[in-house]
């Protein structure tokens, strides 16, 4: 039997005195691809930000590829992950922005191979090489050169998602990756994903309000309220016969909103 | 009728010694910029705590003051710098101090998500600062710094004060002797303002080489 590559046993996150995640423990197996849905402000997002190391936890434990996130073992005692801890955990982790973080000053190549040049090592060359190739799988080869404020909001994702896998992480995490994108511009980027999913054994954990496709997406399906799980399983059964009654209300909320499922 | 190109030629002597001052002076208050700028951001409290106590020193004194500093106290200490080096040294860390807190400034102003996208691509902290912060942040420094420098240039006619004849010294010099007021003045009015003009010329190309490329950004 294979070891989970995430373990989050009895995480804790509070910003003041909001508790957000409250005794919060799920894993998740190589290679799985998890949708994560819920109403807004139940903590999808900070799940997503405390594995890319973007807060601090407040209790808890995470294991990623067999290593504390927050912790680091000195002997046998347990102290607090320094800058050096995180940034050998990072190595393992890459995350797609809602809103693309791309950086304005650097050309569509320069954003993708800019991290493996620098955090890695790589030769331009290869960096380039591979940035291409990259370019080439999320259809868009002839903008290599491109500043991006010429592009359109799912090109943009589009490169963010190429610059995510130039680093080629093990664990790659979406957040609302379609949401700030003009409708007409939302189906590029899932088909990018789609294929992504299919054709990578990478594990990903998705957040979306994208029912249809999560359902097509993800392997198990996590509904969260309040920070907590409330139910749990294939999209199958998530979606077409929830047992828990905030669930079904969720799922009908969504679908009057216009999002199919 | 006095002598006026032998006049002349001193006032052009004290606009070189100006000018000297306005570009060592800039280039050490940019290098204290830079380092305060940074120190008031270090994940370090001594570090902060250095930079706050400069630049609250340096913004809350005089100019006159610490000039007079550099020149007449600082070799009781055993440091005895030329007039144009104490001028130089008083006039950048002067300005220095105020061009510290734009430096800071712009750095925070960089939008959080571009923190974040480094913090997802891990760079570490001075490669974030470096090649993803600091290039953004430059070009909202730019336009101040030109306002600092120009600053910084009127600033130099405090040097009289340790017997650097600089062009407004000069122009003293001329007017004592010739009784003329209106040509000497006359001429330093054209020679700061030509100055300044080139500064803000330069700080403008510089500018414009910067934003290639971010227009439509912000
Ligand atoms: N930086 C922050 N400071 C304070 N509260 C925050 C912060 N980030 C998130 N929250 C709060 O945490 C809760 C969960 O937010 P989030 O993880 O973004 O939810 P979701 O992504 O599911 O919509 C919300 O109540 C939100 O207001
Ligand atoms: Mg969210």
């Amino acid at each position: 039997m294979t070891a989970p590559i995430i373990r989050i046993d009895r995480l804790e996150k509070a910003f003041g005195a909001l508790k957000v995640l409250d005794g919060l423990s799920f894993d998740v197996m190589p290679g799985e691809k998890l949708a994560l849905i819920g109403p807004s402000g139940s903590g999808k997002t900070t799940i997503l930000r405390i594995l890319m190391t973007l807060e601090t936890i407040t209790g808890g434990h995470i294991e990623v590829c067999g290593e504390q996130l927050y912790h680091m073992r000195r002997g046998d005692r347990e102290l607090p992950a320094d800058e050096a801890h995180l940034h050998h955990m990072r190595s393992h982790i890459g995350m797609v922005f809602q809103h693309f973080n791309l950086f304005p000053h650097k050309s569509v190549l320069d954003n993708i191979t800019l991290a493996p040049v620098l955090t890695k090592g790589e030769p331009k060359a290869k960096a380039e090489a591979r940035a291409k190739e990259l370019l080439e799988m999320v259809g868009l080869s002839d903008k290599a050169q491109a500043m991006p404020s010429q592009l359109s909001g799912g090109q943009k994702q589009r490169v963010a998602i190429a610059r995510a896998l130039a680093l080629q992480p093990r664990i790659m995490l979406f957040d609302e990756v379609t949401s700030a994108l003009d409708p007409e511009l939302v189906e590029e980027v899932l088909l990018v994903m789609k294929r992504l999913a299919a054709e990578t054994d990478m594990t990903m954990l998705l957040v979306t309000h994208e029912m249809g496709f999560a359902h097509e997406f993800a392997d198990r399906v996590l509904f969260f309220d309040k920070g907590h799980i409330v139910e749990q399983g294939p999209p199958e059964q998530i979606f077409r016969n929830p047992t828990h009654e905030r669930t079904q209300s969720f799922l009908r909320k969504i679908i009057a909103a216009g999002h199919r499922v | 009728m006095p002598e006026w190109s032998g006049y002349l030629t001193l006032i052009l002597q004290g606009a070189l010694v100006t000018a000297q001052l306005t570009l060592f002076g800039s280039v050490l208050a940019l290098l204290a910029a830079f380092t305060a700028g940074l120190g008031r951001i270090a994940p370090w409290w001594p570090l902060r705590w250095l930079a706050t106590l400069y630049i609250e020193f340096f913004r809350g004194t005089s100019i006159y003051v610490q000039l007079f500093w550099a020149y007449f106290v600082l070799p009781f200490m055993g440091i005895s710098l030329s007039p144009l080096a104490a001028g130089v040294l008083a006039l950048g860390l002067n300005v220095g101090a105020y061009a510290a807190e734009v430096v800071r400034g712009a750095i925070l102003s960089v939008p959080k998500d571009q923190y974040e996208a480094t913090v997802a691509l891990n760079l570490t902290k001075v490669q974030r600062m470096r090649h993803v912060i600091l290039p953004q942040a430059l070009p909202l420094m730019l336009p101040t710094f030109g306002n600092n420098a120009i600053e910084l240039l009127k600033a130099t006619a405090v040097v009289s004060l340790i017997s650097l004849t600089d062009m407004t010294f000069q122009a003293q010099i001329v007017r004592a002797q010739t009784g003329s007021t209106l040509v000497p003045f006359a001429m330093i009015l054209l020679l700061y303002f030509a100055m300044a003009l080139v500064i803000s010329t330069l700080v403008r190309k510089l500018e414009r080489r910067m934003t290639r490329g971010l227009e439509g950004v912000r």
